[in-house]
């Protein structure tokens, strides 16, 4: 009898397990990929570095370690490849995190981290910059502020209509994006065409060449504003997508938490696209992808997605980089590979989003 | 644990909804409210769930008023179970339940072990346990409506607000769901649930809160009130009652 009892009693945690062991599993897959294609894209390059020697110039950066490697080595690494490549990560991780999070706050699976405008917004910003002759730090600036700026309007103005305020807050955001973009147009047209128009449209092409270590730093305080709510909230922001009726029945303040979650979103997609200019998809196929591997639990699901969306990001920038002898934009390369594999993913048989 | 409504009106901008509606619910009761479509059924039960604040008259959880207290501190006395709908996003049935203790955590907290027993307890109430690792969406609309009763479960308030739980099931499936919540009003919670169907209240409800045109029309005991004259004025349906072994039941006359 009390054998019996301690059974039942273990059932419970036996069959949660099952369900998270698989989450569990995929997440550690997942940093093994990032970590693996994290050494493996130091050597990419037209400069050939050993990966023995890529590990040992990194390593010595924490512990010292006798030099075994040339200083035009140590250069292409630390000053080239590393400030790339971190921020290919950071901005895949941040871009793929944001959309994960706005499609759950807007219940739509379809939501990806432009819907509110930030990146309109952010290439106003930076073509009114390079209108101005700003320094490429002032471009990203202006490129952050504008970016903030349009979300917050589209939130004040989703907030004065009446009816469904998601509702109301997307339509503002198709708008308010609308004005921006015709803004850019706009500067593109007024514009220099010898220099000032090139510089405009290879921005907004995106791009993460020439990053340089002071750009990661730049990006990497707003990009862990943003990040560290919302991972906090990750239970919490699983209720939000039963509507905002039932979750605030669920004991859940959604108008609080909508709103937290969409400025921390906004702050990560903000931060991205000043960096790194327009780089789409990224932030609607990650997601999905991350959806089919471990669900829709945002538990794992934002991590998930985080891992998935530097990885991918990282991969694309070492094709964008390597594959020709002049670089791809990477704007370019994520809409080549996202939008066929959305396709992909859309018509595939017995598949609903 | 009651729940007490007095003098409650509610308008849309101009348009009059609900004037002047008085009931209570007690522990153990389950209180069936009828009325046509358009009546105000629903927005009497969002005033109720906190939902639609600028209402006039008082709603009371022993004692307290409904708009002094915290959206956590509602969840912790009216749990509300709705139409079964398409959810956006599936979760397994268990994170759905799961979802029910969420007023127990802190703000960043996730759910324990402790949440997990009382959401695979509630699945075991409403014998829905073998479908704890389910995709919700992928259940029926049976299986659906027995699992957010279960969430309900988990939530542990004592007031279950059920708005036309029924109304997207099948014939045996309404029946089932409708016995489950009468058993649970026996063992001790204050049920308050719509239906479009009279039978339904005269089968389960230990009380009938019937509203017309806005205003109560009739409460009290479903043999008490629920007479010809009721179902008529209600619905414009001539209806006759028999007696049978199986209980009391309503036969509308299609002429």
């Amino acid at each position: 009898m009390t054998e019996r009892k301690t059974s039942m009693r273990e059932k419970t945690p036996v069959q949660k397990t099952a369900g998270t062991r698989r989450a569990a599993l995929c997440l550690t897959a997942l940093s093994g990929l990032l970590a693996a294609l994290f050494l493996i894209s130091f050597v990419l390059g037209r400069y050939d570095v050993p990966l023995s020697q890529v590990a040992r110039i990194l390593v010595s950066r924490l512990v010292p370690l006798e030099k075994t490697w040339s200083p035009n080595m140590e250069a292409a690494v630390i000053n080239i490849r590393l400030p790339r490549i971190a921020l290919a990560c950071m901005v895949g991780c941040c871009l793929a995190l944001a959309g994960t999070a706005y499609q759950s706050v807007f219940q739509n699976p379809m939501a990806a981290p432009d819907i509110l405008g930030a990146s309109s917004g952010a290439c106003f910003g930076a073509a009114l910059a390079i209108l101005l002759g700003f320094s490429r730090g002032g471009i990203t600036g202006m490129a952050f502020v504008f970016s903030l700026v349009t979300v917050v309007l589209v939130y004040i103005i989703g907030a004065r209509t009446r009816g469904s305020r998601v509702i109301s807050i997307l339509l503002a955001g198709v708008m308010v994006s609308s004005l921006f973009s015709a803004g850019t147009s706009f500067i593109k047209l007024v514009a220099d065409p010898s220099n000032e128009l090139p510089a405009i449209t290879y921005w907004l092409m995106g791009s993460l060449s020439g990053a340089r270590l002071s750009e990661v730093g730049f990006a990497l305080i707003p990009m862990t504003i943003g990040a560290a709510p919302l991972l906090l909230l990750r239970w919490r922001i699983n209720l939000l997508t039963l509507g905002e009726e039932e979750a605030s029945t669920l004991g859940v303040n959604t108008g609080a938490l909508r709103l937290t979650v969409v400025l921390c979103a906004t702050f990560l997609t903000a931060a991205s696209v000043a960096v790194s200019g327009m780089i789409g998809w990224v932030g609607l196929v990650i997601p999905h992808l991350s959806r089919k591997l471990v669900g829709n639990d945002c538990r794992y699901l934002l991590p998930a997605s985080m891992l998935m969306g530097a990885s991918f990001l990282m991969l694309v920038d070492d094709i964008s980089r390597n594959l020709m002898t002049t670089e791809i934009p990477i704007g370019i390369l994520t809409a080549f590979i996202g939008a066929p594999f959305f396709i992909y993913l859309m018509t595939r048989r017995g598949n609903a989003l | 644990m009651s729940l007490c409504v007095q003098k409650l009106s509610f308008s849309y901008g101009e348009q009059p909804v609900l004037e002047d509606i008085s009931f209570s619910l007690e522990k153990g009761e389950f209180l069936s409210v009828l009325g046509p479509n358009g009546v105000g059924k629903s927005t009497l039960f969002r005033c109720i769930l906190g939902l639609l604040p600028g209402y006039q008259g008082s709603i009371l959880s022993d004692g307290e008023d409904m708009r002094r207290l915290s959206g956590r501190e509602k969840s912790k006395r009216i749990a509300y179970i709705p139409q079964i709908n398409r959810p956006a996003f599936g979760y397994t049935v268990l994170d759905t339940v799961l979802m029910g203790t969420t007023r127990q955590l802190s703000l960043f907290a996730q759910p324990q072990s402790a949440q997990i027993r009382q959401a695979m307890d509630a699945l075991e109430r409403v014998g829905a346990a073998h479908l704890t690792q389910r995709d919700f969406t992928h259940l029926s609309g049976g299986e659906q409506q027995l699992v957010l009763v279960a969430r309900a479960i988990a939530q542990q308030a004592d007031i279950l607000v059920m708005d036309e739980p029924t109304s997207a099931l099948d014939y045996g499936n309404q029946l089932r769901v409708l016995g489950l919540v009468r058993e649970l009003a026996s063992e001790g919670y204050g049920v308050l649930l719509s239906t479009h169907n009279p039978q339904h209240a005269l089968t389960f409800a230990s009380r009938i809160l019937a509203l017309s045109g806005g205003r109560v029309a009739a409460l009290g005991k479903p043999e008490e009130v629920l007479t010809r004259e009721l179902v008529l004025r209600l619905y414009g349906v001539n209806a006759v009652f028999a007696d049978t072994s199986g209980g009391r039941v309503l036969v509308p006359l299609m002429d």
